[in-house]
């Protein structure tokens, strides 16, 4: 984590001497017993113990019955769990790549010294500030088949148009999709537009004095620019979406069927509901693995980024 | 008048005591349907009433799936409550093996529970090496049909009489607008409906040589794949249900939007909430029509451990009110279920229920999925049904994905 | 997260827009500006405008009409309905209870877990020690976890305090989550503070908690205000820790919202739903409009949260 920036430096270099003694900075030391036990106690400790006891076959108490591998050849094996995996991908990629345009071309539309700016960023980003379950009932309410946009197109005369995602198990994950980038797209805009005002002017004189068109300028000139804007936001959008889980449980339940199964509700269902710990254990292991895989390219980006300056 | 009531338990304080004090006693359950309600708010009433303790309601809406987990980590925080609603059978048993539940034997003893209960398999459910750990108060039978009349008026047809009957009215239905076959989206209705085919079709021997036997060469073998066919042949008539909840499902029968749905006798609390009378406006075929069978599956009550004399003391006093008489009637009446004792008078049952308490006295019983299957597998099958239900997948893979649940079942 | 302390400066660079000036006002790049802005204007507040609609319709109107048409005629009904009225089980107080439960749950959380992180993040700026920065790297990494794997784990040790299903067992969880974040953001906040002032209160003797109280603390004021932004929406939006770590009775909002809207008896009122769904929306939809840019700050920190 590269957060260590300006003045921080410093800090260090001027203040902090080698502590000698254990008493020395005592009040800071102890003031950090929360930080210190949350990211021990917490973090490391809680997901260890989760990681070992995925390993044994705990069902509702648990216990360190050790089966190996069991637990996750099981979790592959079920259908359930490959459809939650599938549908977090198309989810994922839809919902990354979605984002990123919708954001990208927000901000830069906002960037173009129009009137109302305000106006229009208060409107894209408010969703924002609603919870999931809000968000997946307003949208279970707009894509009812029966009252929503379904029967409103019918009313005006296009009898045979069918919209029911949420009905519909092959379609049912972009009825979803719909409702979350609603949510979540005004923050990666706002991202963006903060990268975008960071831009010098003069780029935009320069690509001018050349001839380069305004399109172009922004492909080829702008983008690479904001590159750390661009993987920040990458991080945001993945991180978020593998915790994926009120939405889909307010806006369907999972149904129809399985076909709207997320590896997040999947633990919840089997740690609790299903009496089946060392399962939602393994199920939440391969979470995590998910998480660290979208990390490492990220950590070690920052790392590389640092070396060059 | 207060000067009486004063008296009263200022002599009730002298007389005994250990007399407890009011104790706010917290029922969890998932009784959150209008029928359902009406069934819970007898045994909060009677609570209420006659003890001096009070009933504090936690209703988790969402049904069992969602509530059980809630009550299960719970129980296993540490912040157990009063009183929580199971079915009966193993989805309590760990928390039963843990000692995490009241023992119960002494109220059942006293109350003559091993004398009244009828079946004697629903104490079974609740006994675990010889003490009793539940108190059941009614039984369920998943074993129903509930056939709309008008609907069958609409399209000219007489109310079928059994299972292939309607089937052959299917299309007929289809024709006329009306779903066929109601069938809610949640994944324990399509695991239920199936079980339901799976007993009328395959028979009860097949049925309790997977479920009970774990048998996965007849779960994969011709029996059932008559069912699955069935089954795929009738989720063809089930897709435009376009619902979730089961009452939801029940609605469209009770309106007539629907021809029929498979769905235990909960459902009969909601057409008693919407006045509609058997016979007349609506139809039940125990067993589909085809094999007059009842499951005696229902919901007990188990008392989490507390260390509190007075609050053990008010949780047994519960554990026997649920299963007195007076209250037995009242709740099962609106439950549309059956009760748990023999001894009852149900003169105000109406038509459907009375079928259902001919077959409970022929004998003709079987025991429930919940009380063979522990709730990991039954959690494996309810995935794969809802998965069939609701897309296009073949009988036969189906099946194969369901003999292997079975191969691996505990 | 690198980008963070370049982010909480970005409603000082929202100000300026860089991009070219457009030439003129009815070009065909502004009215491909301003069409699609519109446009995605509309897919924006179509949602809230159907909820506002739908929750002032009877619901005959609801059944015969179109979601997207104003009321004819203008009923509160589904609001009363919704807040006081509305069933779960055979409770039928509404979403009021759940509201002051989420009431009672956000003002300890809020506070225990900004003074927390305000002091772990002024030690961690000013008096760092051996391992101070290993924790917090850790505190980082930790905010990236998915929750699901310390779900269980978290059960035990509130078994263990003797928390579980308490108020205080959820303010602990919110406590622990909200660190990472706020954390960062105070620690990035106090190091941007002169060092000049710090060695001069130094070498007036003032210790630790003296110069947090009486120099950090009078000239922080935005930071706390971004981060209790943060926190609010946050702890109100929550549904994951309040469904595992609490119980019926002391349920917040967002749980007992989806507990009353997919618990039907007879039909469904999708007006008191849709008046359900807005009353819990209320709370983080009016700190948006009032705090404005410092809640474009806040997020825009907030976001590494997820």
């Amino acid at each position: 984590m590269a957060v260590t920036d300006h003045g921080v430096d410093h800090a260090r270099r001027e203040y902090a001497k080698p502590p000698i003694k254990i008493f020395k900075n005592l009040s800071s030391k102890i003031a950090a017993i929360p930080m210190i036990l949350t990211a021990t106690v917490i973090f490391i400790g809680c997901s260890g113990w989760t990681i070992v006891h995925s390993f044994t076959n705990s069902k509702l108490l648990p216990k360190l019955d050790f089966v190996g591998f069991d637990q996750y050849e099981r979790l592959w094996s079920s259908r359930r769990w490959l459809i939650s995996v599938e549908n977090l991908f198309i989810y994922g990629l839809c919902s990354l790549v979605f984002t990123l345009v919708i954001g990208f071309l927000l901000a830069a539309l906002l960037d173009r010294k129009i009137r109302f700016e305000n106006t229009f960023r208060t409107i894209f980003l408010y969703p924002f500030a609603l919870s999931f379950v809000v968000t997946g009932l307003v949208w279970q309410w707009i894509l009812n088949p029966e009252f929503g946009v379904q029967s409103i197109v019918r009313g005006l005369g296009w009898e045979s148009f069918t919209f029911d995602p949420l009905y519909n198990s092959d379609i049912v994950i972009y009825g979803i999709l719909i409702a979350g980038l609603w949510q979540g797209t005004g923050l990666i805009m706002c991202i963006m537009l903060a990268g975008l005002r960071g831009i010098d002017e003069d780029i935009w004189k320069a690509t001018k004095v050349d001839g380069i068109g305004t399109v172009k300028t922004y492909l080829v000139v702008i983008i690479p620019m904001m590159k750390p804007v661009f993987v920040t936001a990458l991080v945001l959008i993945a991180s978020g979406i593998v915790k994926v889980y009120d939405l889909v449980v307010a806006q369907t339940s999972g149904g129809p069927g399985i076909s709207s199964e997320v590896p997040a509700k999947y633990v919840y269902d089997t740690l609790f509901g299903r009496q089946n710990l060392g399962q939602g254990f393994a199920a939440s292991t391969m979470m995590l693995v998910m998480v660290v895989i979208i990390l490492i390219p990220y950590v070690y980006l920052q790392f590389g980024g640092k070396k060059d300056q | 008048m207060k000067l009486t009531k004063a008296l009263l338990s200022a002599t009730a304080l002298c007389a005994a005591a250990t007399t407890a004090h009011a104790v706010d006693l917290e029922v969890t359950h998932w009784w959150t349907s209008g029928g359902e309600a009406a069934a819970v708010t007898q045994f909060a009433k009677a609570f209420n009433e006659k003890t001096e303790h009070n009933w504090v309601d936690g209703a988790i809406a969402g049904g069992g799936s969602t509530a059980r987990p809630i009550m299960v980590s719970r129980i296993l925080g540490g912040d157990p409550m009063g009183a929580t609603q199971f079915n009966h059978g193993r989805q309590a048993q760990e928390l039963v093996e843990a000692g995490l539940m009241l023992d119960l034997t002494d109220v059942a003893e006293a109350e003559g529970w091993k004398d009244v209960v009828h079946p004697s398999s629903l104490l079974d459910a609740c006994t675990l090496d010889g003490r009793i750990y539940c108190a059941p108060v009614n039984i369920h039978s998943w074993q129903w049909l509930w056939l709309s009349n008008s609907a069958f008026a609409d399209i000219g047809v007489d109310v079928p009489a059994n299972w292939d009957e309607y089937v052959a009215a299917m299309p007929a239905l289809d024709a006329a607008g009306i779903v066929p076959l109601a069938m809610g989206g949640q994944a324990w209705q399509s695991s239920g409906a199936f079980g339901v085919l799976a007993i009328a079709i395959a028979g009860q021997d097949a049925w309790k040589a997977v479920n009970i036997a774990k048998d996965a060469d007849v779960a994969g073998g011709e029996a059932y794949a008559k069912v699955f066919d069935a089954a795929a042949a009738a989720r063809e008539y089930s897709k435009k249900t376009n619902v979730q909840d089961w009452n939801q499902a029940t609605a469209m029968v009770i309106e007539g939007k629907a021809g029929g749905q498979i769905m235990g006798d909960w459902a009969q609390g909601e057409f008693a909430v919407a006045e509609k009378v058997a016979g007349t406006d609506y139809t039940c075929l125990p067993g589909l029509g085809v094999n007059a069978v009842i499951d005696t599956a229902g919901d007990a009550f188990y008392f989490p451990k507390q260390d509190d004399p007075e609050v053990e003391a008010a949780q047994k006093e519960l554990a026997a009110l649920m299963l007195s008489k007076e209250v037995q009637v009242e709740f099962n009446l609106r439950k549309g279920s059956l009760p748990v004792r023999g001894d009852v008078d149900l003169a105000a049952a109406n038509d459907c229920m009375k079928k259902g308490l001919a077959i409970l006295e022929s004998g003709n019983i079987m025991p429930s999925g919940d009380m063979a299957l522990s709730p990991d597998t039954s959690g494996q099958i309810e995935d794969l049904m809802t998965e069939f239900w609701s897309s296009d997948m073949s009988a036969a893979d189906a099946q194969a994905e369901y003999a292997g649940i079975i191969a691996d079942a505990d | 997260m690198t980008r963070v302390s370049h982010l909480t400066t970005a409603d000082a660079q929202l100000q300026g827009p860089k991009g070219p000036k457009p030439k003129r006002a009815f070009s065909g790049a502004n009215l491909f500006i301003y069409g699609t802005l519109i446009v995605m204007s509309l897919y924006y507040l179509l949602p809230l405008w159907v909820m506002i609609v739908t929750s002032l319709k009877d619901m005959a109107e609801v059944r015969m009409g179109n979601i997207f048409s104003p009321p004819a005629e203008i009923t509160f009904q589904p609001w009363v309905k919704a807040w006081s009225e509305a069933c779960t089980g055979i409770n039928c107080d509404g979403l009021s209870r759940g509201f002051w439960n989420s009431v009672r749950i956000l003002i300890p959380s809020v506070l225990l877990s900004i003074t927390v992180a305000s002091v772990s993040g002024y030690g961690l700026s000013m008096w760092k020690f051996k391992g101070s920065e290993v924790f917090f790297n850790i505190l980082l990494l930790g905010a990236f976890i998915p929750y699901q794997i310390m779900l269980y784990p978290i059960v035990i040790i509130l078994r263990e305090l003797g928390l579980m299903g308490s108020l205080g067992g959820l303010v602990l969880v919110h406590m622990i989550f909200g660190m990472p974040i706020n954390t960062l953001l105070f620690r990035n906040y106090f190091s941007s503070i002169p060092q000049e002032l710090f060695k001069a209160a130094r070498v007036d003797g003032a210790g630790f908690w003296a110069i947090f109280f009486k120099i950090m603390l009078p000239m922080s004021l935005p930071i706390f205000v971004v981060s209790m932004i943060i926190q609010v929406t946050g702890i109100w939006n929550d549904f994951l820790f309040g469904v595992v770590y609490t119980k019926p009775a002391i349920y917040p909002m967002t749980v007992q919202l989806n507990n009353i809207v997919n618990s039907v008896q007879g039909v469904k009122e999708y007006n008191v739903n849709m008046a359900a769904t807005l009353l819990t929306g209320l709370v983080p939809l009016v700190i948006y409009f009032i705090s404005g840019k410092l809640f474009v700050r806040g997020i825009a920190a907030g976001a590494v949260k997820g």
